[in-house]
This record gives C-alpha cells, structure tokens and sequence, in this order.
C-alpha cells in the first residue's frame, strides 16, 4: 500500500471517529469510577468453597470469642513454654530492662496507662489478640508452630504475670474472652473527619 | 551480561568483533558499580564506567532482553530490618518505580506459586467461594495510581536528613486490578456484614479488618503495578488496595478475606497501629491526611544564588490536593504554588514554585490544603491536638529546610516537649 492509498483509506475512518467522539464525549465525562457499564449478576468465576478449605485457614478469634478453640492452658505450664519459646526475644521475664535491648516488644510491664513502654498490661485491650496472633505468628523463627493448648498456656502465663489473671486459672474458650483487660477503657475509635480541624 | 557477551563471543567467527569487545569493556567498567549497589554501600565515590570523550564516534552495545539504569543513575531505598524508604529526593514526577517502592514486613516476603495461589472469601456471605489468580484476572479490571504510605511515616532528629531519612515510607503507583466490590457482588454479601477482614499469606498471617462501606466505594484486589505483575515485596501475586488508608491495612499476598457483624480486633489494629490521643488512644485511624515535602532543594543539595525551582510532593488520604502553598521567608509569607496536572483523588501530587534566591540565609518550606479543607499542620499544632506524648503514627507536620548563606541545605528538626 502506498502513502496515498493510506491516506485516502484512513480519511473516512478519521471522520468516523470524530463523529463518534463527539456523540460519545459527554457520556464519557460523566464515566464513574468503575470498570464496566454493562455487567451480568454473576460472572460466574471462582468456585464454592468447601468447609474443609474454610477450616483450615479460619483461625481467627474475635473479641466475643468467636473462633476460640478446643483446649486448655495454665499459668505454670505457660512459664515453662515461655521459657522455651519466647524469652530469647521478649526477655526472660517479659519485662524491659534498662541496657537489655529486647530482640522483640517487651510483654510485661505494670497496668498503669501511662507507664512505659507498652506492655499487655498497659496497652492491650482484648485478651482474645494474645491467643488469635500468638497462634497466627509466633514464634518469629516458627510461626504457626504452637498447639492450641500451648497457645493458651502462654496466654494464660502472660495475664498474670501482667496481674490481670490469678496464678490458678485456667484459661479455655469459656473463659478467655471474659478477661477484662485493663487498657480497654483508653481505646477510642478515630474522631478525625476531614475539614478544617486538626486532630 | 557477562554471560552474554561470552556467548556472542564464541559465536564471532574467530576474530572479535568490535561491537562485542566494546560491550566487554562496558560490562567490565560498570561492574564495580553494581556490586557496589549488592552491598548497599554506595557513595559518591563510586566507580563509573570509562566514558570516551565523544561518544559519535564509537558504537554502543546493542538491544538487550532487560533494561537497566544508567550506571549514572544510582537511586536505591534506605532497607533496615524491617521496612526500607523511597528515594524521593531522586524522583522527577509522582509514579515511583517498582523496584524504589517502599517496603513494609511483619514476617518477611513470601514466595508464592501464582498458579497455587487461591483468594478465599467466606464468613456473613451468600456462597463462600476461592478464586485462583486466574479467576481474578478474568474479572472486569481498572487501573488507578494511587499512593500507599505507612502510618508511622515520620522521623526528625538530626539536620543531616534526606526526605527519604524524613518519610521515605510513601510511594506511589499506577495499580491495576479488580474492584472489590465486584468480587463481593459476584460471592453475595449479606445485609449483616459490616466489617471485612483480610489477611495475608506472609508468616504473619497478616490481619486487619476494614469496614464494608470502604469495599464498596474504592477499595481494588490488584495483581499489577506500574504496568508489570506487582513486585514479591508489594505482594505478589495479589494484595489489597485501599486508596488513602494506612499502608499496613492495604494486606500483601492476600489469600482471605471474612465478613463479619464486628471487628476482629487484631494485633495491628489494636496494640500496635494506635496512638496516645491526650489521655485516651485513638484506633481504626484509616485515612492518611494530607501531607507535603519539598523535595528540592533538601539535604544535601546545595543551592546557587538565582532561580532555584522548588519542587516537592503533596498528597491527602481523603481526597485530591486542593492547593500547596510555599513559603521562602521562614513561614512568615506564603505563595501558590503550580500543581501539576492532572491532580488525581488520594494522590502524590507534584508542585513547583520559582524562587529568586538573592543568597541570604533562610527557611523554606511546603503546606498542603486537600479538597476537605485540610490544612497540614505544623508539629506544634499536632501536639496541641493530641498531647505532647506523640506516638510516632498519622504524624503530618510541616517539614521546613534550612538554606544556608553558601547555599547549604538542612532539615529543620523540631521538637515539641
């Protein structure tokens, strides 16, 4: 083809275009952000999960208590484990010592609001986080390597050593959710907005 | 390059050819440089290929399968343990490249298999159901740049910092995905569900559980960023986008998300993302608000007597820039400046401003105002609002840089107590 066949080829196409560019701007401009204008009910993409697949990764556990497993943990079973697993980065008894720099947060600390640093005692307010994320990721060097009732020993361990539970209680799905922690009271939701004010 | 040079070398009908030898001498001479970059030890002394005086006169190596920088060129992000910052004094315009993006891991960056990996979506839902890469992909998609910042994006302390050392923990990207609220619609969400939780398949099994409204106005699922797949250490092969939030909720390497009547309460959002608001701690704290810098002049750039265009990024969580103002007399005036265009909604937005610097010594500095009518606050402000025992999170003062009279250019660190 040479340039002028292109030429006269592409000549009509050109005011087609145009035509249709201006017949089509208006609705282009008022286009809202999504992907397409016609779409069916469903794509019918994906496929049902099974309750196997959901059991498996659903290892969450919700403040009410929803999600907490079968099992049972004590404070001296928790001392052990805590030994074993978690005091190499979180110090020996869970406390920050002056010229100790911890390899992880330090978890125990008096229940004061505004004592540092921030500890479970002082700064965590659902019992139910310590057994959803130290079941989720700890320990750092093997996560997701702790039984359910190691998972509450330690919990059990680490409420009493920050004094919000007795040395003889025994921590399991009926109870653990009912731990009142001390640093609930201080946690607001966000009260920004936008606008003029600075919070 | 070394290897394909060998390769075109034994190809060479027994004599070298001249273009195969030139690029030999290139790969040789810029070696130094890069493995320089492997041990993050760059400076200004490095070594730079050997450059001919006219380069017409000799012809260069020719095309090959990957581009690379100009051994010129040496941007490299700032990595601790945990997270590594921008290089934005180096950047010209908003989209950062994927290789500077800032990083941001609770437990390392896993490996994943694309063709395994399956998004599960279950909980208050009409059917649950997993979708593979593939699936997603199949789904009508959008492409949107937005920014990503960490919450804890600020540092001050010594005047020998960069913007990056400042709040090199916000990047920006042209991402490319699926809206969530296609994926719900095609699971059915029930009337119940007020919150989502989504959670990563890192070893932190990352959580955080967002409200539903944020699904159904812009949140996405992308898999692509700046064009290509998205980056291992940006999530690859899918990760969570929502346009304005705290970096941390916006999950890598997703692979569930739960509806729910409640929150979840996770680690992050309970005793780690949340900050001392007076007496009290603020949480669920997910918009970014609006923020700037100037990125040029910074430390360490060094000024001339003359026209000096100032240069810098602004960016709101809750909407597009409105306008940014700078100040060139220690924030006793302060002049428009240009934004560039287009500015787009929860965005890096680049601004300039030209400034006769007449060589005496003086303070600039940059404030953003976003469409609600935000104007970004100085630290003292800040302190005013939230008390003087700061957390180190949503902190968006008014960074200032001090020129000096010979030019020199310093970070103004502030204190508050």
């Amino acid at each position: 083809m040479n340039k002028k066949t292109v030429l006269i080829l592409a000549c009509p196409v050109v005011l087609l275009l145009m035509s249709l560019k201006t017949a089509f701007v208006p609705i282009q401009v008022q286009l809202p952000l999504t992907d397409s204008l016609k779409r069916p009910a469903k794509f019918g993409f994906g496929r049902p999960a099974t309750a196997q697949e959901i059991a498996a990764w659903d290892i969450d556990v919700r403040p009410d208590g929803k999600g907490l497993p079968a099992g049972q943990g004590d404070v001296k079973k928790g001392r052990v484990l805590y030994a074993q697993k978690c005091a190499m980065c979180h110090g020996v008894d869970g406390t920050e010592k002056p010229g100790v720099k911890l390899l992880g947060n330090a978890l125990v600390g008096d229940t004061s609001a505004t004592s540092k640093p921030k500890t479970i005692g002082n700064y965590w307010p659902y019992a139910t986080t310590l057994f959803d994320y130290m079941r989720r990721a700890m320990p750092y060097n093997l996560p997701g390597s702790l039984s359910n009732d190691e998972v509450y020993s330690i919990t059990a361990y680490l409420l009493n050593a920050n004094k919000i539970i007795k040395a003889d209680v025994v921590l399991d799905a009926k109870n653990l959710y009912k731990v009142v922690m001390p640093a609930k009271k201080l946690f607001i939701m966000d009260d920004r907005k936008g606008g003029p004010e600075i919070k | 390059m070394e290897k394909r040079d060998n390769k075109d070398q034994k190809r060479a009908t027994g004599k070298i050819s001249r273009r195969t030898l030139l690029g030999g001498v290139i790969a040789a001479a810029v070696l130094p440089v890069q493995s320089l970059f492997a041990d993050e030890k760059l400076s200004e002394n490095s070594i730079l290929p050997e450059v001919a005086d006219d380069p017409t006169k000799i012809v260069g190596p020719g095309p090959s399968p990957l581009g690379k920088r100009s051994p010129f060129e040496q941007p490299v992000r700032k990595a601790s343990d945990i997270s590594s910052r921008t290089p934005l004094q180096d950047l010209h315009s908003t989209i950062t490249p994927a290789d500077l993006h800032f990083e941001r891991h609770h437990a390392g960056i896993p490996t994943i298999d694309p063709t395994k990996h399956e998004l599960l979506i279950h909980g208050l839902v009409e059917n649950p159901m997993k979708f593979t890469l593939a699936d997603i992909k199949r789904f009508p998609s959008l492409t949107r740049t937005c920014f990503i910042e960490c919450a804890g994006n600020f540092r001050t302390g010594k005047a020998e910092m960069t913007p990056q050392d400042i709040l090199g923990l916000t990047s920006q990207s042209e991402w490319t995905g699926v809206m969530l609220s296609t994926i719900f619609n095609e699971v059915g969400i029930s009337d119940k569900a007020k919150w989502f939780l989504a959670e990563g398949s890192d070893a932190a099994v990352m959580t955080r559980t967002i409200p539903i409204a944020k699904a159904w106005d812009d949140a996405m699922i992308v898999y692509a960023q700046n064009g290509e797949a998205i980056r291992p250490e940006q999530g690859y092969p899918i990760r969570l986008l929502l346009p304005g939030f705290e970096g941390n909720m916006n999950i890598k390497w997703l692979r569930r998300i739960e509806l729910s009547e409640e929150p979840y309460m996770t680690r992050e959002e309970t005793s780690k993302y949340t900050y001392p608001v007076k007496d009290k701690i603020r949480m669920f704290s997910f918009e970014l608000d609006a923020r700037s810098i100037i990125t040029y002049p910074s430390y360490p750039q060094k000024v001339n007597k003359g026209w000096v265009e100032i240069r810098g990024i602004a960016w709101s969580g809750r909407g597009k820039v409105e306008k940014v103002e700078v100040s060139t007399d220690a924030g006793k005036t302060w002049q428009l400046a240009n934004l560039q265009e287009p500015v787009l909604s929860k965005a890096h937005t680049y601004f300039r401003y030209l400034w006769d610097w007449k060589g005496e010594a003086t303070e600039i500095l940059s404030r953003v105002t976003d469409e609600t009518g935000y104007l970004q606050p100085t630290l003292a402000q800040l302190a005013e609002a939230r008390g003087v025992n700061l957390g180190g999170y949503h902190m968006n003062p008014i960074t200032a840089w001090q020129i000096k009279n010979d030019g020199t250019v310093l970070f103004k660190p502030e204190t508050i107590k």
